[in-house]
């Protein structure tokens, strides 16, 4: 069985903010933010891609570039074979149908002005897809397809919890049609029994509208049930890329096997090794030289080499990408 | 005056009232609504407002002469506050109750006016520097800083000399385009703040436009501050006019305005003190309910109160 063709296609993306600028927002920057620093990957029509990381490593900036949200610094970004950051105007509005977002936040992700119809019928608009009667009708089948009753359209954000406001959000993201989705930690504000059942709606869309996901999560355990693939970030870097059941398997890189070492087993008498890292994050403003995880990194083999040497995203086995030097060395 | 006059002034007052205690009554029903009201300044306040603009609006009912009739320059000069003339008459022999309830419209409509100009100039301008940010934001801001750092009255008084007898549309122009540089700053705060929330990405996201993503989803959640600067601004707004009507270059005789009414007056003010007292009290009147409204609705526009 071949891969499926790309449908999205990540080359090398970078992302810096510039710091403060001087008088008029000109003069030059001070003090870069490396928030996502030459990232690649692509993801298959139909295919889920994990991207997983601690809060600050970029994953949502990658989702939010992808789509055009955030200007990227460089890079490129291939969508179903264009060129996603050379459109403009009309060109561009046409491909923002093809992909869309569902936010983290429900309770900052809706306009608290307008009603779930408002909501879902302005998309319609902006893209001339329905009016009148027949945009009434659109809703009432958006909001019964993500699992709310048809009367909620009437409803503010503010009466509604938020498992339903995720719910419209989704619906609003559905309501052009898109072929992909950003999910951007679409459920880490949830309460842990909704978030199963917006899971469950993800997986169930994906399957009915044969949707390629991009699913960014700080979570292994979420995206264990719900990727393809995973690519796991640290400090704007990806450093490890593997089919979900190898990543959670056989990691290779020392981050992705203290990560995982973390997630809890519902299993109490399991007797495991915890590799706990020491100190925090490093600020994307003054990341490390070598390797970005090199100051945190519990490998045994840790050398000079990671210190100086930025380790390279390459194949240690079938499938499987680390940017690790002594990748294939256990730990 | 007339007891027609009377009872028109009486049912003026009464609707105005009552008015104010039927909005009470409904606006219990919400969170903001009780909010405004708790206020012990916010109903009296919200009733001067209502009284006088139900005065302006009904001017001819309540008023019992043409406010620039001289009655009679012999016989009717500086008299005291009487029966016929509650408020007395001033130097020219003219009803001041008259002038001040016509006066009323005038000065009241020259604030509001002002008021939308100065706050429709100043949320567009605050809106596109918050928004699009960089070099729209230095440009603007750094306009607005300029306006900031020329004292209005001065700069009216000049522009006002081209003129001989400013036209009423000229003045209200003036004084609104010399007033939105305080609200274009409190608005780009507030926008700032609003556009990095998702609602605003995913508008974006759908393939909304600038305009479409300001208007619609920017400025209505940014309204609460701009309302409120609107209403703490008409008297900022009416104080002005008063000056300036009082330099004489602002409302032109024989058109009476709360402000060249004082400026007619002041001469007389030992013989008739009453021409000018007035039209100062009701200025002051109308400010003060006009900041008591102000305090109340920013307590109930507050937008920390709405997220729970």
């Amino acid at each position: 069985m071949s891969a499926p063709p790309p449908l999205v296609e990540v080359t090398n993306l970078v992302k810096h903010y510039p710091g403060e600028r001087g008088l008029f927002g000109l003069g030059p920057p001070r003090g870069v933010i490396r928030a996502v620093d030459g990232v690649s990957f692509t993801i298959g029509a139909g295919e889920t891609l994990g991207l997983v990381g601690e809060s600050g490593c970029g994953k949502s900036t990658v989702g939010r570039t992808i789509l055009r949200l955030v200007e990227p610094t460089a890079g490129q970004v291939g969508f179903d074979g264009r060129d996603v950051f050379a459109l403009t105007g009309p060109e561009l509005r046409g491909l923002r149908r093809k992909m869309q977002i569902v936010f983290q936040d429900p309770y900052s992700s809706l306009n608290p002005r307008m009603t779930v119809r408002q909501t879902l019928r302005e998309p319609l608009q902006i893209h001339r897809l329905a009016s009148g009667d027949d945009a009434n009708r659109r809703v009432s089948a958006l909001l019964e397809e993500v699992g709310l009753d048809a009367a909620f359209a009437d409803s503010y954000p503010h009466e509604l919890s938020g498992g339903q406001r995720q719910r419209v959000g989704i619906a609003r993201a559905l309501s052009v049609e898109p072929a992909f989705l950003v999910c951007d930690e679409p459920v880490s504000a949830l309460d842990v029994s909704v978030q199963a059942q917006v899971l469950n709606l993800l997986a169930d869309l994906r399957e009915k509208r044969r949707l390629t996901y991009l699913f960014i999560a700080h979570d292994l355990a979420v995206v264990k049930h719900v990727a393809d693939r995973v690519a796991v970030m640290y400090l704007g870097k990806i450093v490890e890329l593997a089919p979900a059941p190898v990543l959670y398997d056989a990691p290779r890189h020392p981050y992705t096997r203290s990560l995982l070492s973390a997630v809890p087993v519902p299993n109490p008498t399991a007797q495991r090794q915890r590799i706990v890292l020491q100190g925090d994050v490093p600020s994307p403003a003054n990341p490390p030289p070598g390797c970005p995880f090199h100051p945190r990194c519990p490998h045994p083999k840790k050398s000079e080499r990671c210190r100086s040497e930025v380790p390279a995203l390459r194949e240690v086995a079938p499938r499987q990408l680390a940017a690790c030097h002594y990748a294939e060395l256990p730990m | 005056m007339t007891p027609r006059t009377w009872l028109a002034l009486l049912a003026a007052l009464t609707v105005a009232i009552a008015a104010v205690a039927l909005l009470r009554r409904r606006a219990a029903r919400t969170p903001a609504g009780r909010e405004f009201f708790r206020h012990p300044p916010a109903a009296p306040g919200l009733a001067v407002l209502g009284f006088f603009a139900i005065v302006a609006i009904g001017a001819r009912l309540v008023a019992p002469y043409h406010p620039a009739a001289q009655l009679d320059i012999v016989g009717l000069q500086n008299q005291a506050p009487s029966w016929a003339h509650p408020l007395g008459t001033d130097t020219f022999s003219r009803d001041t109750w008259s002038r001040l309830v016509f006066g009323a419209r005038i000065s009241l409509a020259v604030g509001a006016l002002a008021m939308l100009v100065a706050v429709t100039v100043g949320s567009i301008v605050g809106a596109m520097a918050g928004y699009f940010r960089r070099w729209v934001d230095a440009v603007l801001m750094r306009t607005v800083d300029v306006g900031l750092a020329i004292p209005r009255l001065f700069l009216l008084l000049m522009i006002a000399a081209l003129w001989e007898g400013l036209p009423l549309p000229v003045l209200v122009l003036l004084i609104g385009l010399t007033g939105w540089f305080g609200t274009s700053r409190l608005v780009r705060a507030e926008v700032l703040s609003v556009r990095e929330r998702d609602f605003v990405a995913a508008a974006r996201a759908l393939g909304a436009g600038p305009a479409r993503v300001i208007f619609r989803h920017v400025l209505p959640n940014a309204a609460a501050p701009i309302i409120v600067s609107a209403a703490l601004g008409i008297g900022n707004v009416l104080l002005l006019e008063a000056g300036l009507s009082f330099l004489g270059i602002g409302v032109q005789p024989p058109l009476p305005s709360w402000g060249n009414m004082i400026g007619d007056g002041w001469r007389q003010l030992a013989v008739a003190p009453w021409a000018t007292l007035f039209p100062g009290l009701a200025i002051a009147v109308v400010v003060m309910a006009l900041n008591a409204v102000g305090d109340a609705l920013r307590d109930a526009l507050d937008p920390r109160r709405e997220v729970t």
